[in-house]
Formats: structure tokens, C-alpha cells, sequence
């Protein structure tokens, strides 16, 4: 049965990516998700669109612009820390 | 990897240099994480108070500078310092709500534990009885390769509006998986969560994140289909 493939249906499939993509899946539910994926297109497409998906978020953390300069309220802050010798 | 432990080691040398009152170094970690804490403030939902909450978390570094141990990296700590502050705050402002319900273990209200948000919307699906019941009912179109930096600007945009559309919860996870790099078992310190529910949150936010990007594909190609004829 397994050898088929399909027996994971797509709609579970979907279900399972996030555990695939973080490697928590057991070997062979690894399997049989593969193996799927062998035979089914849309699948192999979506796989691929979660995973430009997650590098799309990644590029969140790139700041296109730099830090403004730190704020005066913090620098008060250590420097009264400082001052008043640490705790 | 390598850049990723260079920053952290990188950022423990700072930490130190902190420790012995070195404004300079202190300058320098809030310039390379103050936006980290901005982001995760945010995505606990302090949309407007955001700013404020993060130098709340860096006054509080300050008080316990000597208590980092460094058992996590220092981003790690960072982010649990804010989620405290953030979390001290609430209860502030919300005196009259009991107590135990402001608890992070809630799993409840962090909406992982509600099973009836598929991935992807049941209608897209063959639901009739037969050999390729739950299968696709048409095929997954292909996206656009993001090869042109407009594009991926344009689809990196679309999915800012959708992770700051998400619920609290899911956003915090997939910030701090996704964006921020933290390990699995960070964010389930940081958060307070299952590993379990960890995965679920992240699960659905991505792939309501995909969701987002594939509508906004789907009009684009209508939109255009409707141009040219």
C-alpha cells in the first residue's frame, strides 16, 4: 500500500509539513510523506511554496534601515546604574 | 552557521564588557537587538507601547546584568527579559483580572489547542468518496520565482501585513522561529510553551503566512488576465 504513496492523503499531508521541515518525524512517516511527494506535484509545489514562505519571513530580521541612535533614556539609566555601583 | 556563532560570541563578549560598565558595549547590544525586542513586543500584541516595552526589558538588563549565566545565548535572554517585563506589565494595567488567568500555561487561550484551523481551507480539497478523497480538487498553482529584488520586496511585504494579522501567540512563535533564528527549545523557554504546542502555534502561522502570499498571487494573476483581455 505504502508503495503507492497516495495512501497519505494531501490534506493530511499539509498537516505534516511543519514536522517535516523541522526534521521531528519519525523515519517512517518521513517515508511514506516522501513518498508521496514522489507522486504528487501539488504537493511537491506546496512543500516548496512553505519553504519560500519561511525565507521570506527570515528576511523580516534583515533591517533595511540602521538602529536610530540609542535612545537618551537608556544611557541615563546605565550611566545612574553606574553611579550608584552595581546592585 | 558560522556568521550566527560569530554574533553570539560576538555578543558575549559585549555582555562582559557590560558587566564591567562599559556604556560603549551596552550601546552596542542595544543597537544589535534593540529591533529583536521591538518585534517581539509587537508581536505579543503591544503594538503601540512596543518601543516602550523594549526599553523597559534593557532598564531591567541593566538591574540583572549579573545574573545572565550564560546557559542561552545572550539573544535568548534578552527575549525572556522582555517577556517578563511585558508580562509584569499587563498584570499591572489588568488588576481586576484574577490572576491565574493571566498564567502562560493557557494553552487554551494561546490557541493551540483549537483543532479546527486546517492548513489550508477543506474546500480546496476532493471531499467526495472515492479513491482520491482529501487529495487536491486542482492543482496547487505555481508561484512566481522570487528573481527580481521587486518581487521578492513585493511578496516580502505581503508577508509582514500577514504575520501582523496573526494572533499573538502564533505571531510570538513564528518571530521568534522565523524571523529571529531561535532553536525550538529557545522559544519554548522564552514562551513558556510545549514543544508540542510550540509546533502547532508555528504550524498554523506559517501556513496562514503561505495562504497570504498565494491570495495575493491569485489576484495578481486575475488582475492581469483581466489587463490583457
Amino acid at each position: 500500500m505504502s508503495t503507492q504513496g497516495l495512501d497519505l492523503q494531501c490534506r493530511e499531508l499539509v498537516e505534516l509539513v511543519t514536522d517535516y521541515l523541522t526534521g521531528v518525524m519519525p523515519a517512517s512517516e518521513r517515508a511514506r510523506f516522501e513518498q508521496h511527494l514522489l507522486q504528487c506535484g501539488s504537493c511537491r509545489r506546496y512543500l516548496g511554496q512553505m519553504r519560500t514562505t519561511i525565507g521570506l519571513t527570515g528576511r523580516l530580521r534583515d533591517d533595511a534601515v540602521p538602529p536610530p541612535p540609542v535612545a537618551a533614556k537608556l544611557l541615563d539609566a546605565f550611566r545612574r546604574r553606574k553611579q550608584g555601583g552595581a546592585k | 552557521m558560522g556568521t550566527a556563532d560569530a554574533d553570539a560570541s560576538d555578543d558575549l563578549a559585549l555582555f562582559a564588557r557590560l558587566r564591567d560598565g562599559d556604556e560603549a558595549a551596552f550601546e552596542a547590544l542595544v543597537r544589535r537587538h534593540n529591533s529583536m525586542l521591538v518585534r517581539l513586543a509587537r508581536a505579543r500584541g503591544l503594538d503601540a507601547t512596543a518601543e516602550e516595552a523594549a526599553q523597559d526589558a534593557w532598564i531591567e538588563v541593566l538591574r540583572c546584568v549579573d545574573r545572565f549565566e550564560g546557559r542561552s545565548a545572550v539573544r535568548t535572554w534578552l527575549c525572556g527579559i522582555l517577556v517578563n517585563v511585558a508580562r509584569a506589565g499587563a498584570r499591572k494595567e489588568a488588576r481586576s483580572v484574577p490572576f491565574s488567568s493571566l498564567g502562560a500555561d493557557d494553552s487554551d487561550a494561546n490557541g493551540a489547542s483549537d483543532t479546527h484551523e486546517p492548513a489550508v481551507d477543506s474546500s480546496r480539497f476532493d471531499l467526495q468518496d472515492g479513491p482520491w478523497t482529501g487529495h487536491w480538487a486542482k492543482p496547487v498553482p505555481d508561484w512566481p520565482t522570487p528573481e527580481s529584488a521587486a518581487l521578492t520586496t513585493e511578496m516580502t511585504v505581503v508577508v509582514q501585513r500577514a504575520i501582523a494579522s496573526l494572533p499573538s501567540p502564533q505571531r510570538e512563535v513564528i518571530v521568534l522561529r522565523d524571523v529571529e533564528d531561535l532553536s525550538a527549545e529557545d522559544v519554548c523557554g522564552v514562551l513558556e510553551l510545549s514543544d508540542g504546542n510550540q509546533r502547532v502555534l508555528l504550524h498554523r502561522a506559517r501556513s496562514k503566512v503561505r495562504a497570504a502570499v498565494e491570495h495575493h498571487f491569485s489576484d495578481a494573476i486575475s488582475n492581469a488576465g483581466k489587463r490583457s483581455s
